[in-house]
């Protein structure tokens, strides 16, 4: 094992020099996504961190509402860069992905070009004129790998793109480069952090897979989960967060369509702090229960496991 | 390290998790920027290296748990800044001294009670980890040398901890709590400490049996087939509630998979009529060929399932997978059996969700007859009875069951009659193909009128078959 893999990528991107290291230690990364209330574990905190020192993409997995998408966010914040999108969904293409030739500007230079005496060479020459890059309009993964400022890049729910688009992907993913027919390589002129999310409905394949670090982000554990509550809900006390933490753990333990995420825990608890609520008694949870949960036959189930089959309030 | 690695990734890739050549280099690097001693990290970044799919992580868990035990330096202080990872060169071959197994028998069976009983009640996790180690010295009888798993030593350890009188007092020091929902709280609280202990009692005695008999040997016994490869008919409990946790998502994959096929195949027959009208934008030259959309025949399909006691967890889970993927047939049609035969097309109808579906069959079908025998040859009858007639040249039939027959007739010209009016009957077998016509088993009569008889085993079989079908 020779090279920092750092260098090595810095190296082929033709960088002057190799950027230094976003984190010190996963602890590192951990207290700074604290600072932008984003409350890690040591597995996201560990995966981050090799993210920059391996200088690759990280695939994060999981149920919906465990705070993928705002992992991505978190770690803009913490470091001050620019969050650049790309949301995934079934038709996305190149055009929308990466770049696209604006061509109405270019008719239009065509057009000023006109008046004067045509000719091969003048053909050419405009020719070469209007495949630069003030006539591209750049998509995210362009927008991201061309940035002179510091990004974070966010792919969103990648398992909603064909197989087929996926491809598209992992040039950028693996080289960090984009190649234009017309004008060749765009290479990356920093080494940017990569976050993809996928909410699983479907088998990404191999070759993607292979390019990214695996995160599997599930429901946080009880103490976690009420430490998220007390940094989210303004307003919230120890005793209660504690109380929601535990009625969503039993909850997560039925056999129910859709277990309760994360943000619908915090919806939770913000409701019940606008009703000014300090307890959770059977009263308040047979009137709320719905905040939770999605599903008529959810809430039934839930009702009878938890309250002892009360009808609802 | 590097070697250690390796031996670590052919364990993952003998228990079924494909590594790759690049991912073993991505671990590589990783454990040279992370600080080895900080076991969670380590572990965080092998996972995130090595393993691509969240349903595999708790294969690689045990792996883990397995390869970098933490070893006790004595059995009275389990200490993380003493200990250090196992399986460094050469501790396959000879294993430490098994200083585990001697250390205990300081305590006597109150102390240890009343120590774990504290920890559980605080939340003390390195009280509870050296209550456990002092339960499993005391308790496990540990014989060196044998080649076990564990379970064993695990189901004697937590017997002689008592864990209901644990469970007791855990309930009175948790408090009384007002209101059903309270109570219900409560009671996963103490659930969940218990679960706690458990699991440290576990990690205890693999720690021991690592010290043993060292890293590998030790994975072979302990390693678990990945959902998709359990096999259906021999399940443990949990097992198949792991079984029925993996099925939501496959059969939602499928669907997926399914539907985009059918619409990315959008070529049907070239539309003359549209394709002439566009010509005119081009003087006549019909440069844009216009198709008909496609109108794929979708298949009718007859699910005949056997839900006696040996195979109903089987039928349970193809019935479920043929229904969550119904939009892409025209029909399905379903029908129980054990010896008595009954249609229950009926309670999937409007239910969103087919598991909900599938048990109330249990319930409501009217499936025996007569003894509550599997009956292949009266079943089989019925059916060609009552529904033959429907059948058409667009019908598939699927016929479940391992085709032990409990040595009634066969009847097996009603099968060879049904393939004569439908489009193809595939008989789906959850057996193993070398067991089959064993016994009680007359599947071969019955295979010699089928189109194909399919071994499924395992989810991973039953998904790549129902995927063919559509």
């Amino acid at each position: 094992m020779s090279l920092d893999p750092r260098a090595e990528v810095a190296e082929r991107l033709g960088l002057a020099e190799v950027p230094p290291a976003r984190f010190a230690s996963p602890d590192e990364v951990r207290e700074r996504l604290a600072k932008s209330d984003y409350l890690s574990d040591a597995a996201i905190a560990s995966t981050t961190f090799l993210a920059d020192r391996l200088a690759k993409p990280v695939l994060v997995e999981g149920p919906a509402g465990t705070g993928k998408t705002a992992l991505a966010k978190a770690v803009a914040e913490a470091l001050g860069a620019r969050l650049v999108r790309l949301q995934c969904y079934e038709g996305l293409d190149e055009s929308k992905a990466l770049y696209e030739w604006n061509y109405r500007k270019q008719l239009l230079r065509i057009q000023a070009g006109r008046t004067e005496s045509g000719g091969a060479e003048e053909w050419r020459a405009l020719e070469e004129d209007i495949f630069a890059e003030e006539f591209m309009l750049t998509r995210p993964l362009l927008e991201a790998i061309t940035a002179e400022d510091p990004v974070v890049l966010l792919i969103d729910e990648v398992d909603r793109v064909e197989l087929e688009t996926e491809a598209l992907l992992l040039e950028v993913l693996s080289e960090y480069q984009v190649s234009i027919p017309e004008l060749g390589t765009v290479r990356a002129r920093q080494i940017p952090m990569v976050f993809l999310t996928s909410n699983n409905t479907r088998e990404l394949s191999e070759a993607l897979k292979r390019r990214c670090l695996y995160l599997y982000v599930g429901y946080p554990s009880i103490e976690r989960e009420r430490d998220i509550i007390l940094a989210r809900v303004p307003g919230v006390s120890g005793a209660l967060a504690t109380r929601i933490a535990q009625v969503v753990r039993s909850l997560r333990e039925l056999d129910l369509k859709k277990a309760p995420s994360v943000s619908e825990t915090l919806d939770w608890a913000r409701t019940l702090v606008v009703l000014g609520r300090e307890e959770i008694g059977d009263e308040e949870a047979a009137a709320t229960l719905h905040i939770l949960l999605k599903y008529q036959t959810d809430i039934e189930r839930a009702t009878k496991e938890l309250l002892g089959g009360r009808a609802r309030a | 390290m590097l070697s250690l690695l390796a031996d670590f990734i052919g364990e993952l890739r003998a228990a079924g998790i494909p590594v790759s050549m690049s991912e073993h280099v991505d671990a590589a690097r990783a454990c040279e920027v992370i600080d080895l001693a900080d076991r969670a990290t380590l572990r965080t970044a092998l996972a995130a290296t090595l393993v691509k799919d969240g349903g595999h992580l708790a294969a690689f868990d045990t792996a883990f748990e397995v390869f970098f035990a933490l070893r006790e330096v004595s059995a009275s202080e389990g200490d993380d800044a003493g200990a250090e990872l196992s399986g460094a060169p050469g501790a396959g071959e000879g294993p430490g001294p098994g200083r585990g197994a001697g250390g205990g028998g300081a305590l006597s069976a109150a102390e240890i009670a009343e120590m774990i009983f504290a920890a559980l009640r605080d939340g003390d996790a390195g009280a509870l980890r050296r209550g456990a180690g002092e339960a499993v010295s005391r308790y496990a009888g540990l014989e060196p040398g044998r080649p076990v798993g564990g379970t064993y030593y695990l189901y004697r350890t937590l017997r002689s901890l008592e864990l209901d009188a644990l469970a007791e007092r855990l309930r009175a020091s948790v408090g009384a709590e007002r209101g059903a929902l309270g109570a219900r709280l409560a009671e996963d609280e103490v659930a969940a400490r218990l679960e706690s202990l458990r699991r440290e009692v576990e990690r205890v005695i693999r720690e021991r049996l690592v010290a043993d008999r060292g890293s590998a040997a030790l994975a072979k016994s302990v390693r678990k087939p990945l959902p998709e490869d359990i096999e259906v008919m021999h399940a443990t409990r949990d097992e198949m509630a792991q079984l029925e946790r993996a099925l939501r998502p496959l059969s939602r994959k499928l669907a997926v998979r399914l539907a985009r096929r059918r619409r990315r195949r959008k070529r049907g027959p070239v539309d003359l009529r549209q394709t002439v009208r566009r010509s005119l934008s081009t003087g006549g030259v019909p440069l844009d060929l216009r198709f008909k959309p496609p109108r794929p025949a979708k298949p009718e399909i007859f699910v005949v399932a056997d839900v006696s006691g040996s195979v109903a967890s089987f039928a349970r889970f193809t019935l479920h997978l043929v229904h969550a993927i119904s939009s892409q047939f025209s029909k399905v049609r379903s029908f129980v059996f054990v010896d008595g035969l009954d249609e229950v097309t009926h309670l999937f109808e409007g239910v969103e969700d087919p598991a909900e579906a599938v048990a109330r069959i249990n319930a409501e079908a009217d499936v025996i007859a007569f003894d509550g025998h599997s009956d292949y040859g009266r079943a089989l009858s019925a059916f060609h009875e009552r529904y033959a007639r429907e059948l058409t040249v667009r019908s598939t039939v699927l016929i479940l069951g391992d085709g032990r027959n409990n040595y009634h007739e066969t009847h097996a010209e009603v099968v060879a009659d049904l393939r004569r009016r439908a489009k193809a009957v595939y008989w789906l077998n959850p057996e193993p193909a070398a067991y089959w016509n064993s016994g009680d088993s007359v599947i071969a009569h019955y295979g010699a009128h089928c189109d194909r008889v399919v071994e499924c085993r395992t989810l991973r079989q039953l998904e790549a078959f129902v995927g063919e079908l559509a």
